[in-house]
């Protein structure tokens, strides 16, 4: 029997083993160190000015500013508007989802670029529209004036910009996952007696929370901060058709800066809650993936 | 129950998957559908299932017409490839589910739910990890809950499409096995899709072979074995040497060698496929009879109980495979490069289609 022993003189580091993919540290250290300067340039820099300014007539004046009538109204608008346009898009992504992960059907292309199509366009066209569709002299402008239904530069013009503006977000998280997944698990509910409802919620929904979730989050967040569509259609009547975003102008544009940061702090504080959310959900997502590869062992599907 | 399909037609698109396929699976029968990708056997079991809906041609089960029953009511098991489990779900939620989902007036108590449930993954011998979630499972493990899943519905008919390609030989074998064992108890008539013709043969009481979407043959494993009615039948079943040759006169005849083929007795010479298995190719050292072919050996691979050959002809540079006893190969000192003589067995002639 033969003994292999490995010997090392004592004392001696063995040879560090640089990876052989790796760059050299000096191309790792200047790629870093520009990536964390454009970071603190543009994402940390302003945040720490928003606060700052926020608070630059001392913490009172802060408060003031936030509770003032305008500045709560704008804040409940915004909270009304996200309200409606939020679950809206939540049936329409779902719905869309659904339709393109697990059915084929003609014209499917077309629907997933018309998804896409709030994206493309630029959210100040897409404020346009309705101001032509709905406006005094658009499409619909007349009969809306016979029968006084007020829709642009009123509430439901801002609600119908911002689902526009915001429809895509949930759709197209959901699609790639639902595809991803196929409809295996569907078809065996479906085979095993469930009712298509039940097949929704007890199959389909479950696989899906995670992104869905994180879906939701993102589509909050815009449906909040959405400025540019909001404000072709909004009167920017103060207390009645103001955004927090839209106020946030209107305090700047009157010179009324540390009051017009105090609001803006809201919308930031907004942002970093959504980052958080966002973080935590995008984790269990993952630990939910690594379960998921080890269940379904997705070889190539064997067509035969 | 009796399964019977009538000239079902299914396309896609300009894929023809089944052309006018009939058969009939006889009450508490194990069915094996037998073929190569492609062939049509999951879009037929899909059909069966009512998965897919076809576009000519009818199902009946138990002489009812079933074509147009939802998949919901047609009481089958299905058991898929990649298990299709519910990953969110326990293994004792995923094979309770089909109870749950039962309406009202017919959902079981939670104390029947939890007998029928401990029941089936006892039957199927993981009682143990009733908690575990499907990805705590290995792949043999997660096809046993998939299988209990589908017999918790207490189906009238169990289809499983390809239920161990995606498992390791062993594992693979070792279900097998067990899948024959509890169809002898259950007497649950059953189709099982495969594209191993070993696994086919093993555990079925009837094989039906499909090729391009049709039927090729259906029969007992050992009459398509023994007497393959076409030559798809007969190169899907086992391996096989072909010969290109010409035949008539009741004779057949292979490049210089010559064989008798009694059954060609009053045929016309004509072009024709002669196939011969493997294990039918006898090896000599010095001419056998007339039938003997001159060819030297390439390689021989001596694991097993039989040895396998690979000669190639010296006439016209064909390569065979020969299996042959591991005595036969000593007695032979078979090596690479040898010259020898090889004559074949129970060939089996088909005319060259023209």
């Amino acid at each position: 029997m033969a003994t292999i022993a490995i010997t090392r003189p004592a004392g001696a580091a063995p040879p560090a083993i640089r990876r052989a993919t790796g760059e050299s540290p000096a191309v790792r250290r200047v790629l870093t160190g520009l990536a964390l300067a454009f970071l603190g340039l543009t994402l940390v820099l302003p945040l720490v000015l928003v606060l700052h300014e926020a608070l630059a007539k001392g913490f009172a004046a802060y408060l003031a500013a936030i509770r003032e009538p305008d500045a709560l109204s704008a804040a409940r608008l915004t909270l009304l508007i996200a309200g409606v346009a939020v679950p809206v898009n939540l049936v329409f992504g779902v719905a869309a989802a659904w339709c393109i992960a697990k059915f084929e059907f003609r014209g499917k292309s077309l629907l997933i670029t018309l998804i896409d199509l709030p994206f493309a366009v630029s959210p100040v066209i897409s404020g346009m529209i309705f101001v032509l569709l709905f406006g005094a002299h658009g499409w619909f402008g007349a009969w809306l004036a016979d029968h006084d239904v007020r829709i642009v530069f009123a509430v439901p013009g801002m609600v119908l910009a911002t689902t526009f503006v915001t429809s895509p977000l949930i759709a197209r998280e959901l699609i790639p996952l639902m595809q991803e997944q196929g409809s295996d698990q569907e078809e065996a509910a479906i085979v095993l007696g469930a009712r298509g409802w039940q097949t929704f919620w007890r199959v389909t929904l479950p696989n899906i929370k995670w992104g869905l979730l994180y879906g939701l989050i993102l589509c909050n967040a815009r449906a909040m901060g959405e400025f540019g569509a909001v404000s072709v259609v909004s009167g920017h009547i103060r207390g009645e058709t103001n955004t927090l975003p839209l106020h946030v102008e209107i305090l700047y544009n009157e010179y009324s800066f540390a009051a017009s940061f105090a609001v803006a702090s809201l919308l930031t504080l907004l942002a970093l809650v959504t980052l958080a959310l966002k973080t935590a959900v995008e984790w269990q997502q993952r630990r939910q993936a690594l379960e998921g590869a080890e269940t379904s062992v997705p070889t190539e599907r064997i067509a035969a | 129950m009796t399964i019977q399909v009538r000239n079902l037609c299914k396309a896609f698109g300009d894929f023809v998957a089944l052309d006018d396929v009939s058969l009939e699976v006889p009450g508490g029968e194990l069915v094996a559908l037998l073929g190569p990708s492609g062939s049509g056997k999951t879009t037929l079991l899909r059909i069966i299932a009512g998965l897919e809906p076809a576009d000519r041609g009818a199902i009946f089960f138990q002489g009812e017409d079933a074509t147009s029953t939802p998949v919901r009511e047609r009481q089958v098991g299905f058991v898929f490839q990649h298990y299709a489990l519910f990953r969110h779900m326990s293994v004792f939620e995923n094979v309770a589910f089909g109870l749950r989902v039962r309406p009202k007036a017919a959902r079981p108590s939670e104390a029947e739910i939890r007998d029928t449930v401990m029941g089936l993954l006892e039957l199927v011998q993981l009682d143990v990890l009733a908690r575990r979630r499907p990805s705590e499972l290995s792949g043999g493990q997660r096809q046993r809950v998939a299988l209990a899943r589908a017999l918790a519905v207490k189906p009238r008919v169990l289809l499983l499409d390809e239920p161990f390609g995606a498992l390791d030989a062993k594992v693979r074998k070792e279900l097998r096995r067990w899948l024959r064992r509890l169809h002898e108890e259950a007497h649950v008539t059953s189709v099982l899709v495969t594209h191993d013709q070993e696994e086919a043969l093993e555990v079925s009481d009837r094989v039906v072979i499909m090729n391009d979407g049709r039927v090729e043959q259906s029969g007992t494993p050992e009459e398509v074995y023994d007497h393959p009615a076409t030559p798809f039948v007969y190169g899907f079943l086992g391996d096989v040497n072909l010969f290109h040759g010409r035949v008539g006169g009741g004779r057949v005849s292979i490049g210089r060698g010559t064989l008798d083929a009694p059954e060609w007795a009053g045929a016309e010479e004509q072009a024709a496929v002669v196939y011969v298995r493997t294990h039918d190719v006898e090896l000599a050292a010095s001419p056998a009879g007339a039938a003997s072919l001159e060819a030297v050996v390439r390689r021989v691979r001596a694991y097993g109980p039989l040895v396998r050959v690979e000669l190639d002809l010296v006439e016209g540079g064909r390569s065979i495979e020969a299996h042959i006893p591991r005595a036969r190969c000593e007695r032979l000192a078979l090596a690479r490069g040898r010259r020898l003589f090889v004559s074949p067995v129970n060939p089996r002639i088909f005319a060259e289609p023209a």
